[in-house]
């Protein structure tokens, strides 16, 4: 079991659903599609095709950039932080 | 009295003016969709629900949907993709959106490609056949991106649609878009050497004649073009007193197959501003045998505004309102089919798309 925070522009697009949840998943992978079934559509929010994370969102386990592939530990902490380097003019 | 609305597409989200039939005073809702890049938006005939195309450049693409006139919003990506896998290409943004005779929702996508949907927008699907089209590999982006930016389906006929694609150019089905064929016969590319390509011309709009399902008018990169034969053949227009040939939008009067109206431009090289930074929108009403300029309101001195190929809309009211928006804030409007404007607002951000609306 994990605990993901989400970043507050995500959650604005999926109203009710709360910041923090725990959630089972190997991996980073597993821990979004998790999260999809809680709020369908969060990982097409997240995830492009590859599958690999959208080029501005940042997904760190227990601190440490992570991808897809990365192993999330019992008991880590799972933050989705949209990146700086997004945005329009 | 029904109601009139402008719904407006900006990279800071969208916007909604409304207004009564008199179309003199505006209120303005916004932003919309979170804040969201909107590309474009319409209104879904059978249901009046608003459906908008954009994408986040954090959390990617999607069409926004609101059953309540802009209330509240709900959005979808479900089947919005070309799949996974080494090479996949991710789908950047939606450019375009239109609605078929079957009630059909399409999607034009950057990079381009076409999906459509049977269930107002929740739920997508691929139309390969485009995208397996013999000349795909050598489709090159303008200066927008490789995008899909108009789709044209035919008013009666679900097997029939045009799309238009930078800088590709016009492609046709007539087989609900299992196959299809260039239509650019005609076209000029000027910044290809040699005779015209089959592909490769820079389409920036096109649009139907009300009742003619086969005659087209387009504003092109090169030029602004008639065909009276669905695409097969163009003729051009660029001689006949307009003072560029180059421009984006282009829209069409709702009852009158002979007019329409066009913002042209300065060349690419030479600022993409209104000519002589003196501001005007220019109608035919022989099918682009001659154009006349209509000025009455705008800024006529120092106006060095630019006018993207979906910020200019028309209603279906008698006289017809006709709407531009800037890449630069402005919103004008006209309520006399473009005899005179007033300036609605002046401060939104770079309008991207504009859609007018008679609510009954």
């Amino acid at each position: 079991m994990a605990t993901v925070i989400l970043p507050r522009s995500l959650l604005t697009l999926f109203p009710g659903v709360e910041r923090r949840h725990e959630v089972h998943g190997a991996n980073v992978g597993e821990v979004l599609s998790a999260l999809d079934g809680r709020a369908p559509g969060m990982r097409d929010r997240l995830v492009e095709e590859g599958p690999r994370l959208r080029r501005h969102i940042n997904v760190f386990v227990d601190g440490r950039p992570a991808d897809l592939l990365t192993l999330v530990p019992d008991g880590a902490t799972v933050h989705v932080i949209p990146a700086v380097s997004g945005g329009v003019d | 009295m029904p109601d009139v609305q402008l719904l407006v597409g900006t990279p800071k989200g969208a916007f909604i003016l409304d207004s009564d039939t008199e179309r003199r005073d505006w209120s303005l809702r916004g932003p919309l969709c979170d804040g969201w890049p909107i590309h474009d938006l319409i209104v879904e005939p059978s249901s009046g629900a608003i459906l908008a195309a954009g994408g986040s450049p954090w959390y990617g693409p999607a069409v926004w949907r609101s059953d309540d006139q802009g209330e509240t919003w709900t959005h979808s990506s479900e089947g919005l993709t070309y799949g996974d896998g080494e090479e996949a290409q991710p789908i950047a943004t939606i450019w375009s959106l239109a609605t078929g005779p079957d009630g059909t929702v399409y999607a034009g996508v950057e990079p381009a490609g076409l999906f459509r949907s049977s269930d107002g927008g929740r739920t997508w699907s691929h139309v390969e056949g485009l995208t397996n089209h013999p000349t795909r590999a050598t489709w090159q982006p303008g200066a927008g991106g490789l995008i899909l930016h108009t789709i044209m389906p035919h008013p009666s006929d679900p097997q029939r649609a045009w799309v238009g694609i930078s800088a590709v150019g016009v492609f046709e089905t007539k087989d609900g878009g299992e196959t299809w064929e260039p239509r650019n016969n005609g076209v000029r590319a000027d910044f290809v050497p040699g005779p015209p390509p089959e592909t490769g011309q820079c389409v920036h709009k096109f649009a139907m004649a009300a009742g003619e399902p086969e005659t087209l008018y387009q504003q092109n990169h090169c030029g602004q073009y008639r065909s009276t034969d669905g695409g097969e053949t163009w003729t051009d227009l660029s001689k006949n007193g307009v003072p560029s040939q180059f421009g984006f939008p282009l829209v069409t009067h709702p009852r009158d197959p002979k007019t329409f109206w066009v913002i042209p431009l300065t060349e690419p090289d030479e600022g993409r501003f209104m000519p002589d930074a003196s501001a005007a929108v220019w109608r035919t009403n022989d099918r682009g045998d001659t154009f006349s300029r209509g000025d009455a309101g705008l800024p006529q001195d120092d106006a060095y505004l630019s006018v993207l190929r979906e910020a200019m809309a028309r209603d279906t009211l008698d006289p017809v309102g006709i709407t531009f928006g800037t890449k630069t804030g402005q919103l004008w409007h006209s309520a006399d089919e473009g005899g005179s404007w007033r300036l609605v607002t002046g401060n939104l951000p770079e309008i991207w798309a504009v859609e007018a609306v008679v609510r009954d």
